[in-house]
């Protein structure tokens, strides 16, 4: 069982790509009413030997759904013999010197790439350190996107599609994330996979605001919006431009005819530094969602590098829904009832959902106080980002906490004095995807 | 005629070298053309599946890496078959290189398991032309012995 889950662990969460965003992307891939095809991303695939892992039918699928292609840079084979002291690491597999090589051909305009996707062996500690170290280099020689990813034989497509989206966003799609103010009446709905959040924005302001639990998700959609609209007093008929994302992102703004239909680190990233008001300059966004977590490093509210997921549930709102329901209080309650707890007295693990809910019962039938109970299950949740998410995005104040779990104070609280840094949690922080979307929607009211 | 595995797997020049001697080289090139030649191709470059990972597990357990069990289900099987071996150490990347050194540890461990430590010649790779001379003929000698005790072999088989 604990085999079945370490590897798993790499592929963090697992979604089926529907049929709509199949038709989407080839909508969009071909340009729909225009007759000329957009140009395919280039992405330089930077890995120890994906075709030896039986997963590169998988990228090539993540990468065709996006309109995107993997381009191997060339190099000097005898540069394999020296680049370990070139580079700084001499590793001792020939593929992983052949990560830095290309790695250096790319940073160098050896080969010219949109975006670059550096992965290995999930379990490879070579590797590891190489696939860090390779990233950090090409993140801070070039103005070339990266992400980085370990895969496992299980990886599959719908894994990797959330990241190639991004990705190829950041790199061919610039001129929507330039956008920093809100103009006309627009709407967005993020449809995530534990609440649908809509709001309904007008002249830069948010003037409606709608949130529900996500059940079925266009009737859960519909409730959000009605009651955003409701809230802004407006009719729908008046709404000028829609933007969806989230998990459900392609069957509601397939739905609502959206004019844009985005990933959630691009609309999480964009509404957070939107609603913290640090458009400008550097920052790290923290998205701790229902079933998933994201860590984005932001230049002038441009994503760079970002990670998502997490080994388990154990690092998501899903686990505090858990240590909520034991405690026998309810998840609006859990942060107050965190901050007049210590989270020293209480030894927890939320590396994973199921070892963290033993650690909660075993605290608690030692007699534990359910207010340092909370106040450990905060502390797990951000160790756990800390370990799995922050090692691989450079964190660079301000750091701006967002996504529902942010709510419950103790998380902040415990994030700041792990990073010992001071962490931003804005207004309507659960917001930030609806708010993204509604922001770069109004792009196309000026279209 | 015996079957040598040389390392590096993909090595032209050992494999050259063996072919003259009139033996069989076990080389890597052989599996990949075997997988990229079979029905069913899916999986470009090396037609490698998520099933191959998985066929892997018989030399490597499953917390070792996919790219490594992967290689494994190509490469295993030359160290199953091999009569005897040659490992040149040291190489330059264009002597040979099979990429992941985590599945060269572990085909050079089956191969000096598997295989008569006499049979396997362990040799650097030469830095100079004298040192390159001394490493063809003791290859060429180590094939050699081979020959012999496979014509000793074939006798004793006759009589």
């Amino acid at each position: 069982m604990s085999d079945l889950k370490m590897a798993n662990a790499g592929k963090e969460k697992v979604r089926s790509v529907p049929e709509s965003v199949k038709d989407f992307e080839n909508k969009r891939s071909s340009g729909s009413d225009s007759s000329k095809p957009e140009a395919k991303v280039k992405i330089a695939l930077v890995s120890c030997g994906t075709e030896y892992g039986g997963v590169q039918p998988a990228f090539e699928e993540a990468a065709a759904k996006v309109n995107a292609e993997f381009i191997y840079p060339e190099i000097d084979i005898n540069s394999l013999d020296t680049i370990g002291k070139d580079f700084g690491i001499e590793a001792s597999s020939g593929d992983l010197r052949l990560m830095m090589a290309r790695a250096q051909a790319v940073v160098r305009g050896e080969t010219i790439a949109d975006g670059v996707f550096v992965t290995t062996c999930f379990r490879c500690a070579e590797a590891a350190i190489v696939r860090n170290e390779v990233r950090r280099y090409i993140h801070q020689k070039s103005n070339i996107p990266v992400i980085s990813y370990s895969f496992t034989e299980q990886t599959d497509a719908a894994t990797l599609y959330t990241r190639f989206e991004a990705l190829t966003t950041v790199a061919k799609r610039r001129h929507l994330l330039a956008r920093e103010v809100q103009h006309g009446i627009t709407a967005g709905i993020d449809s995530g996979s534990t609440t649908t959040k809509a709001v309904v924005m007008k002249d830069n302001k948010i003037i409606g605001i709608g949130w529900g639990s996500t059940n079925e998700v266009l009737d859960s959609a519909e409730k959000a919006l009605a009651q955003a609209l409701e809230m802004a007093k407006i009719d729908r008929k008046e709404i000028q431009a829609l933007g969806t994302t989230g998990y459900g992102r392609y069957l509601v703004g397939e739905h609502y005819k959206a004019d844009l239909i985005q990933e959630e680190i691009t609309t999480n990233s964009k509404g957070a530094v939107y609603l913290a008001n640090v458009q400008k300059g550097p920052a790290t966004v923290i998205d701790i969602g229902g079933m998933d977590n994201k860590a984005i490093s932001v230049e002038d509210g441009i994503p760079g590098m970002f990670t998502m997921g997490g080994i388990c549930a154990g690092a998501s709102g899903r686990f505090f829904e858990t240590v909520a329901k034991r405690l026998n209080v309810d998840i609006t309650e859990l942060g107050d009832l965190a901050m007049k707890g210590l989270q020293e007295n209480v030894k927890m693990n939320s590396y994973c959902i199921v070892f963290g809910t033993q650690s909660l019962v075993n605290s608690l039938a030692k007699g534990a106080l359910p207010k340092d109970v909370a106040a450990a299950a905060c502390r797990s949740v951000v160790e756990q980002i800390y370990q799995q998410q922050l090692q691989e995005v450079d964190v660079r104040e301000p750091v701006i906490l967002v996504g529902g779990s942010s709510l419950i104070k103790g998380v902040p609280r415990e994030l700041s004095n792990l990073l010992n840094v001071k962490v931003i949690v804005p207004e309507n922080s659960h917001l930030i995807g609806a708010v993204g979307a509604a922001l770069l929607a109004s792009g196309f009211v000026e279209e | 005629m015996v079957k040598v595995f040389i390392y590096p797997t993909n090595s032209f020049i050992l494999a050259d070298l063996v072919t003259r001697a009139g033996h069989e080289p076990l080389v890597v090139m052989n599996q990949v053309r075997e997988k990229v030649t079979s029905l069913s191709v899916d999986s470009p470059p090396l037609n490698i599946t998520p099933e191959d990972p998985n066929l892997g597990l018989k030399y490597a357990a499953i917390e070792v890496p996919a790219g490594v069990r992967g290689r494994m289900s190509l490469m295993g099987p030359l160290a199953e078959e091999a009569e005897a071996g040659i490992i040149v150490e040291d190489t330059p990347a264009d002597f040979g290189c099979s990429g992941c050194n985590r599945t060269n540890e572990l085909m050079k461990y089956l191969v000096r398991t598997n295989v008569d430590r006499s049979k396997i010649l362990e040799i650097r790779y030469p830095k100079n032309e004298e040192q390159m001379h001394d490493f063809v003929y003791t290859i060429l000698e180590f094939l050699k012995t081979l020959s012999n005790e496979s014509e000793i072999k074939k006798g004793g088989g006759k009589k």
